[in-house]
């Protein structure tokens, strides 16, 4: 919403405030103005002068040399408007005068003859071209013959305007209109309103002689007046009004349309006016459309409706989309001589079901959708039949023809001094809030301890006791509240367990070296089949899908988060940051049902992405590449820190290196899998050898043990033994140290790998293993004996078990 | 003999001091105090000797002994001392040489924001709370009083996955479950920090996913000026001491009496300047009172209970705090913005 502030001083009086203040005021007081600027600028030395003779240039073609008396002089000026001519009052700027985008007028000579001046247009004098009405839009602006000679033309095409933008908020639809915001700067300001009073006179033939209204569709149309003015010339709208309009946003376009549109801006009420001649009968019905009726609108469209429209109709066809558009068949043109003027209530909900399913946003619907003031519908056409009589030469028929069930009654709120104190933290004192009920110029009854609001049905959104609070405390002003701090019981605050580990998590994580990603959820079809985790693929039965996504990329929910931190990955390459080590802990979205109907299942997914060098040392020449045992070895930690036991077994998984992929799994419960990626999708993400790791979060969570318990530290010395395996090259060391495990007793604390060796010296299809065996025993110091049956237990099981020998 | 003894001692004292290095001195040790030295054959000749003599001569040839022996170990310590000086000057390395790296991951920006405002919610006794990203049109829009067709739908334009099913466009749902849980009879405290998701094209202000977190408090006679006492001490808390806030009056379909605060701008401190677009204030958040139709349907009473919820984006937060200029930085997860922010 535009608000010009002259046209606002029509109604209030903001003489003695800065437009910046008055912003300031208002957006404190709840109706946030984004912004402020002027409507064009205002000029000095720029008057109203009279073309008192047009001749041709002699030495150009396109330029007129122009006398143009100013009242105090007149001025030689070389016109290159193609619209100039003798007779015409027009704006003059004068030599000194500056023009906007500092343009300084100064005489000159063209083409060898002296120009004292220059004939403006309205574009020249700052008004936005979007705005100039379209036979002013080509040439020079032309006056009203009326104008007075050697005027100052800033007042008169209101060049010195500031128009202030309100951001506003749906519950606010009463400052949709220049009433509305009177009434709100009148109670910031605290001073009177004042309101048009519509007179006019009416001839002796009525409306309802020549028309009748019915509303078949009461419930979405409960009140609707026709107007009828006869005889009414069509031209241009007097320049106040046009200034108003333009300074509002809208182009200036007939007197009739322009007056239907000064009305909607003054009063929030949106009227149609439809040729009277071309109705061809002589009922209004409105009513629901009919399947598959149709209408062309006054944009040419021709619309196909549903019953779900309502369409205002001569009885037969509709002419026009209730609230929303008119239809081109009863359109005014330069030809209309009676018009029928439609001020109607319709409802919000039927109005925006069309409005958005046509894409038909107008200032009408706007204000229908949001609810006008019942108390403006008849008295905003009675305005327009006002100034259709004075400035269309219409005569306005007595009366108009009524359908009225729309309910016009005030709600009343019922506060209490006390409760709104309660509410707000404040002690205001009784006076103090029927001052605030007299500025907003509500109207209240007081009895024992209550007042009794009467909410003005132009404030639909004062309802209930709360609303009135708000009121209160917006006059009040809601710098004037206290600062306290809550004095109820309250509770503790602070993090669960699970909040608290998951920041542990990350610091783990974040100290190993990986960086903290955050992607989006949303991915593309493509993306969702990347890289899902066995234990994720097994139990989602379908993606969840948005039905109506803005774009491909971000159409489906993920099931992994890899696919989209690689396209983060492969975005750093491509920006020469090759070294990447980057986890997230985010959702993905499992549903088990074949069609989505329920919510689906959110789960926690820990994953990772690690490419390029791991260690980089140059001078030192230490170098490593990221390899599947740098990840093996951050999440190994991650696990023992959680105190959870995972296993790793050899897998293969789509898009994944067949040979270099590994399930995970905690007591054979499958919870995600790490590895290379497969060349081919590394290819596809632009990237070089990647590896990955996708884990179930919420699984280690639940099943991680939260309290460590105290473990005496050992007092008796422990035993190392190596013993240094050969045996076939496909032998895993995972299965073989559980073996060695098994076999070595409960004094086995731990088994360390330290040599894997293949090549020179052993057979082509044999390796070697050597592991470093702990031995400890809590209770005594360990005796050599011990150690050797263990040993021995170990050899033989080996032997059995992989056919293994001691390397010797 | 005496005399003789006595001039070895003066003999091999100098010797000692003349020696230059260890092995010089290893050299006087054997010849003063090996076997075939003189000291051991005025010993061997010392049958010779009468018996008052014997033991006179005895103890005087220990004393000379141990006197050199004496001087030769001193000397000893000063060449070790001398030899492991000059073993670590060739030790000397270059201490300006770069370090190894030690491992260099960090927390996200959002996740540091965020985590900092939970910690100074917490401190003024507020819970965490978490819920789901797909929420029914029940929890994210009907019970915070947006009912079907409500014109204030389109203040969040939504991804809907179903006609009952959509990503939810805020965590106020959070709210919503939370007090549904907790059922009507105690006091709520908590926060909701999380994923939401509007239908708003990817630019430099807009995100189609981005965060929230929400506060929500509900007791018997919480007031308008707590929400403002909170309010403040948060803005404090993360802007600084320095910083004021200003509630304005807004609307939200949730909230009654509804707020926008501003705080005040950094540079001009409330003057006007270009970073405020000359106002002084920069928004930072809504919120308002609980409206009494979301507490109702939540199963509190809304003559007894009241309370005070509000909403921000941990981004928009972010932005200001580090001035951060394009939202889209969030997101694409450019490792030279995340390593800014991994720093204390």
């Amino acid at each position: 919403m535009l608000v010009s502030l002259n046209w606002l001083k029509q109604y209030v009086d903001i003489d003695g405030i800065s437009p910046e203040e008055l912003a300031e005021k208002i957006t404190k007081s709840g109706i946030e103005v984004d912004g402020m600027e002027r409507f064009a600028s205002p000029s000095t030395n720029v008057v109203v002068g009279y073309v008192e003779s047009c001749e041709k240039h002699p030495d150009a073609d396109k330029l007129n040399v122009c006398q143009v008396n100013t009242g105090e002089e007149t001025l030689q000026i070389i016109c290159g408007a193609p619209n100039v001519k003798q007779g015409q009052k027009v704006a003059v700027a004068k030599p000194g005068a500056v023009l906007p985008g500092n343009f300084k007028i100064k005489k000159v000579k063209l083409r060898g003859i002296e120009s004292n001046g220059m004939i403006c247009s309205l574009q020249e004098l700052g008004i936005d071209e979007k705005y100039v009405p379209k036979e002013s839009a080509d040439g020079i602006y032309v006056f009203h013959a009326d104008a007075e000679i050697g005027a100052d033309v800033t007042p008169l095409l209101n060049l010195d305007d500031y128009i202030l933008e309100l951001d506003l908020t749906p519950n606010r639809s009463d400052a949709l209109s220049m009433l509305g915001m009177a009434y709100e700067v009148a109670a910031i300001l605290d001073v009177p309103v004042k309101l048009p009073e519509p007179s006019y006179e009416e001839t002796v033939e009525k409306a309802t002689d020549l028309i009748s209204v019915k509303v078949e569709a009461k419930e979405e149309n409960p009140y609707y007046a026709a107007f009828v003015i006869k005889n009414v010339t069509i031209g241009p709208s007097p320049l106040w009004m046009r200034n108003y309009l333009m300074a509002s946003g809208i182009r200036p376009i007939n007197n009739v349309v322009d007056i239907t549109n000064y009305v909607l801006l003054e009063y929030g009420q949106p009227l149609h006016a439809f040729d009277l001649d071309k109705f061809s009968s002589d009922e209004v019905v409105v009513r629901k459309a009919k399947e598959n009726e149709t209408l062309v609108t006054l944009d040419g469209q021709e619309r196909k409706l549903n019953t779900e429209h309502l369409v205002i109709t001569d009885g037969k066809d509709p002419v026009a989309l209730a609230g929303v558009m008119g239809g081109q068949s009863t359109e005014v043109s330069e030809e209309t001589t009676n018009v029928l003027l439609e001020a109607a209530y319709f409802e919000g909900q039927i109005v925006r079901r069309a409005s958005k399913e046509f894409d038909l946003r107008s200032e009408s619907s706007t204000r229908f959708e949001k609810g006008v003031d019942p108390n403006r519908v008849r008295l905003a056409g009675e305005r327009a039949c006002q100034l259709l009589s004075e400035y269309a030469n219409g005569s306005v028929l007595a009366g108009n023809a009524e359908f009225d069930q729309l309910d016009k009654t005030e709600k009343t709120v019922t506060i209490e001094t006390s409760r709104i104190n309660n509410r707000l933290g404040t002690e205001i004192s009784e006076e103090e809030i029927i001052d605030i009920l007299r500025k907003l110029q509500f109207n209240y009854e007081k009895t024992d301890g209550e007042i009794i609001v009467h909410a003005p049905t132009r404030r639909q959104d004062i309802r209930i006791f709360e609303d009135m609070v708000e009121e209160v405390a917006r006059i009040y002003g809601y710098d004037h509240l206290p600062y306290t701090l809550p004095t109820g019981e309250g509770n503790a605050g602070g993090l669960t367990k699970e909040q608290e580990l998951k920041r542990y998590v990350k610091r783990f994580l974040e100290g190993a070296g990986l960086s903290e990603t955050v992607t989006y959820s949303l991915t593309s079809e493509a993306r969702s089949e990347q890289l899902i985790s066995p234990d994720v693929k097994n139990v989602a039965v379908s993606k969840v899908k948005l039905a109506m996504p803005m774009s491909e990329d971000h159409g489906v929910l993920r099931l992994s988060l890899l696919p989209e931190m690689l396209d983060s990955a492969s975005y750093n390459i491509a920006r020469k940051q090759t070294n990447i080590a980057m986890y997230e802990i985010g959702s993905v979205f499992i549903s088990n049902e074949e069609k989505v109907t329920k919510q689906p299942k959110e789960n926690l997914r820990l994953s990772g992405v690690l490419t390029g060098e791991w260690v980089t040392h140059p001078w030192q020449q230490e170098k490593k590449k990221v390899d599947f045992f740098v990840v093996k070895g951050i999440l190994d930690e991650l696990f023992e820190r959680l105190n959870v036991n995972v296993t790793y077994t050899a897998t293969k998984i789509e898009n994944m290196h067949p040979g270099r992929t590994a399930e995970l799994s905690i007591n054979n419960k499958v919870i995600g899998f790490a590895g290379q990626l497969h060349p081919l999708l590394e290819k596809e993400y632009d990237l070089n050898e990647t590896y990955v790791f996708d884990i179930d979060y919420d699984y280690l969570v639940d099943i991680h043990e939260n309290e460590p318990s105290f473990s005496d530290i050992p007092r008796y010395p422990g035993i190392t033994r190596d013993i240094a395996l050969v045996v076939e090259h496909t032998i895993q060391s995972g299965d073989i140290q559980r073996v060695i495990q098994n076999a070595g007793g409960d004094i086995l604390q731990s088994i360390r790998v330290f040599d894997v060796y293949q090549g020179e010296h052993l057979e082509e299809t044999k390796k070697s293993m050597a592991f470093s065996l702990f031995y400890q025993d809590p209770e005594h110091t360990l005796t050599d004996k011990e150690v050797e049956e263990s040993y021995e237990r170990i050899l033989e099981a080996v032997k059995n078990e992989f056919n293994a020998e001691l390397r010797s | 003999m005496r005399e003789k003894l006595e001039e070895l001692q003066v003999e091999a004292l100098q010797k000692v001091d003349d020696a230059s290095d260890a092995k010089e001195l290893q050299d006087v040790r054997v010849a003063y105090l090996g076997k075939k030295g003189p000291i051991t054959e005025v010993l061997r000749g010392m049958g010779k000797l009468s018996k008052e003599e014997r033991p006179v001569i005895g103890e005087l040839a220990n004393k000379v002994r141990e006197k050199i022996a004496q001087a030769i170990e001193q000397k000893k310590t000063v060449f070790e001392a001398q030899e492991i000086e000059k073993k670590l000057a060739e030790e000397t390395i270059d201490v300006t040489l770069p370090g190894r790296p030690a491992p260099s991951g960090g927390p996200h920006l959002l996740t540091s924001i965020v985590e900092e405002i939970e910690d100074i919610f917490i401190g003024m006794g507020f819970e965490v709370r978490e819920g789901p990203e797909v929420e029914t049109d029940y929890y994210n829009f009907e019970a915070l009083n947006l009912p079907k067709g409500h014109p204030a739908r389109d203040m969040q334009d939504s991804f809907y996955i179903t006609e009952e099913l959509l990503l939810r466009t805020h965590t106020s749902p959070v709210q919503a479950r939370t007090m549904n849980a907790i059922g009507g009879n105690k006091p709520v405290k908590m926060i909701c920090p999380g994923k939401v998701y509007r239908r708003d094209t990817d630019d430099a202000t807009h995100s189609h996913q981005f965060t929230q977190i929400e506060g929500l408090y509900v007791d018997k006679n919480v007031r308008m000026s707590d929400l403002k006492g909170v309010l403040d001490r948060f803005a404090k808390k993360v802007f600084g001491e320095d910083r004021e806030i200003r509630l304005r009056p807004s609307y939200f379909p949730f909230t009654e009496p509804s707020v926008e605060m501003d705080i005040s701008c950094k540079v001009c401190h409330g003057e006007g300047c270009n970073v405020c677009k000359q106002t002084g204030w920069i928004e930072i958040l809504g919120g308002g009172m609980v409206h009494p139709r979301v507490l109702e349907m939540a199963g509190y009473d809304p003559k007894v209970y009241s309370g005070f919820a509000f909403g921000m984006g941990p981004e928009r937060i972010a932005m200001l705090k580090y001035g951060v200029n394009d939202i889209r930085h969030f997101y694409t997860n450019d490792v030279r913005f995340l390593n800014q922010y991994h720093k204390a």
